[in-house]
């Protein structure tokens, strides 16, 4: 992980320098992070790091509530300490208040909020969504309108991010979200799951043209995805064969993952013709969430991006997937603005951006 | 335990199991739990947003819950808020880790939707309807099996493609 100690000792001397923890408890991980109103990311701390089994970094799941419980004052104690900052340095509390886990996002709103009282700081809920959506402002500095591809295990969708809280849906899959999509894909090609990264991985030794798989939606008007039937034509195509050898895990992986790109430029072309109808050219094009990890879906979507007069910006890997820093920028976003989220909100298992 | 078969359903595409779904939905009540068994793609979340509309509102957002491993929803039946439970315990194996999700209060005092059942049976009540969806030699039709404890044996299954 990187941003762990990077500055912490410096003490600055303009005092409106805000420092925010941010606390995400909404996946599978559990993450704490403290991150500077000036973009630096003093500490970024998620609980796979510690955990020397896993063989893909966050993306083993701990599943329940329990998990999070137990983690989560470790977790918050080691983002404070790497970052060298004391809660009196602190300017407010952020957690995920949802989407996701219900029984996870209870957990890291509560002890965010609890925090926030024993500090007499203010607290902010923030939405999982949003701390993705935000993250360009974080690591790139952009500005906005911008337009966004937010893509991973649960979500698939194209905004057009206007300004904090200020979020406008274009399109969102009407079944299975991408992510999903891949990691059943590598389960029915015997890769195991979860298998974004083992798919990928497969797909380098294949043929992308060998099998021509069906593209919903794709050449359709809007910017709505579907993948379901995708997942299902994999599956047929599997199950006619008597015996699947490396090669055609290779040949169905490659296919696969070119259907996909296939796809998502699709959407995205008609999602940038809505955008710019309205905010003009020379704007960003931002891939964020743990999909944009894939190396052939950022080189499509930065040639389509070129294509289109458009720059493209994908956060680097680690805060593309979950994680706790991209939570503590929204709060110092959200914070500069004035907002302030009362200790009474209930966590919201599922929690759209247009609901802000 | 063995549940009695209800029957076999030839289902011949989405809108078949929109149709069937809705039968299913308006049959439930608080207390009832489906569990929906069959392999990846067979029509299971499919069948659980179907079913989670024809309940709550025909434009209700339904995400899949295989990352989430529960979503649940509220409708007013007269004048009770009745939860629906919608379970994927496709990333779960341990009981104990079920156990921990709630799902044996979602049992007693709401609906339940519950894909891949496999590992939480000896937790769930015997009164219940099983679904099995099987891939059938033409492209988008599934069969349907259906088993279920004594109510469920009225469900109103004669005009769905019954074989």
């Amino acid at each position: 992980m990187t941003g762990n100690n990077n500055k912490s000792s410096s003490k600055r001397s303009n005092k409106d320098t805000m420092i925010v923890l941010g606390i995400e408890t909404s996946c599978d991980e559990t993450a704490a992070s403290l991150v500077r109103s000036d973009g630096t990311i003093l500490s970024n701390i998620i609980s796979s790091q510690f955990d020397t089994h896993r063989p893909y970094g966050g993306v083993v799941p701990e599943l329940a509530a329990r998990s999070h419980v137990e983690n989560i004052d470790t977790i918050v104690a080691k983002a404070m300490t790497a970052g060298n900052i004391k809660y009196s340095e602190l300017k407010a509390i952020a957690s995920t208040g949802g989407p996701g886990l219900i029984g996870g996002v209870i957990v890291g709103a509560t002890f965010g909020k609890a925090l926030a009282l024993a500090n007499n700081l203010p607290f902010l809920a923030i939405n999982h969504l949003e701390g993705h959506a935000l993250t360009p402002r974080l690591t790139h500095k952009v500005q906005f309108p911008y337009l966004l591809l937010l893509v991973s295990g649960g979500h698939c969708q194209l905004l057009t991010v206007k300004g904090v809280g200020n979020y406008d849906l274009l399109g969102s899959t009407i079944d299975d979200a991408v992510g999903e999509a891949f990691d059943k894909t590598a389960k029915l090609l015997g890769l195991g799951f979860p298998g974004g990264p083992a798919l990928e991985k497969a797909a380098l030794d294949g043929d992308k043209y060998k099998f021509n798989f069906p593209k919903p939606l794709a050449g359709r008007t809007g910017c709505d995805f579907s993948f379901s039937g995708l997942k299902t034509a994999v599956r047929y195509t599997v199950d006619s064969f008597k015996s699947i050898t490396e090669k055609d895990q290779a040949d169905l992986a490659a296919s696969f993952q070119e259907t996909v790109v296939s796809i998502l430029k699709d959407r995205c072309a008609n999602a940038i013709s809505m955008f710019q109808e309205k905010n003009g050219k020379n704007k960003v094009l931002v891939v964020a969430g743990g999909v944009a990890a894939n190396t052939q879906i950022r080189n499509g979507l930065n040639t389509l991006a070129y294509d289109h007069d458009m720059d493209f910006v994908a956060p680097p890997m680690n805060l593309c997937t979950d994680n706790a820093a991209m939570i503590a920028w929204a709060g110092v976003e959200k914070l500069k603005l004035g907002y302030r989220t009362d200790l009474d909100f209930v966590p919201r298992p599922r929690w759209p951006l247009s609901e802000l | 335990m063995d549940l009695s078969k209800i029957g076999q359903l030839r289902i011949k595409n989405e809108t078949e199991t929109k149709v069937f779904a809705e039968e299913v939905a308006a049959f439930a009540d608080v207390g009832d739990v489906i569990c929906l068994f069959g392999g990846l793609g067979a029509g299971k979340t499919n069948f659980s947003r179907s079913f989670i509309r024809s309940l709550t509102r025909p434009d209700q957002d339904v995400p899949s819950p295989t990352y989430t491993l529960v979503q649940s929803y509220e409708i007013q039946k007269q004048s009770n808020l009745i939860a629906i439970w919608h379970f994927d315990l496709y990333r779960i194996s341990e009981e104990l880790e079920i156990m921990e999700l709630g799902i044996e209060d979602a049992c007693s005092d709401g609906i339940v939707l519950i894909e891949w059942p496999e590992n939480a049976l000896r937790l769930l009540p015997e009164r219940r309807l099983e679904i099995h969806f099987e891939f059938s030699q033409h492209h988008e039709e599934r069969i349907l099996t259906l088993r279920g404890s004594e109510q469920w044996h009225n469900l109103n299954i004669k005009n769905i493609g019954v074989f």
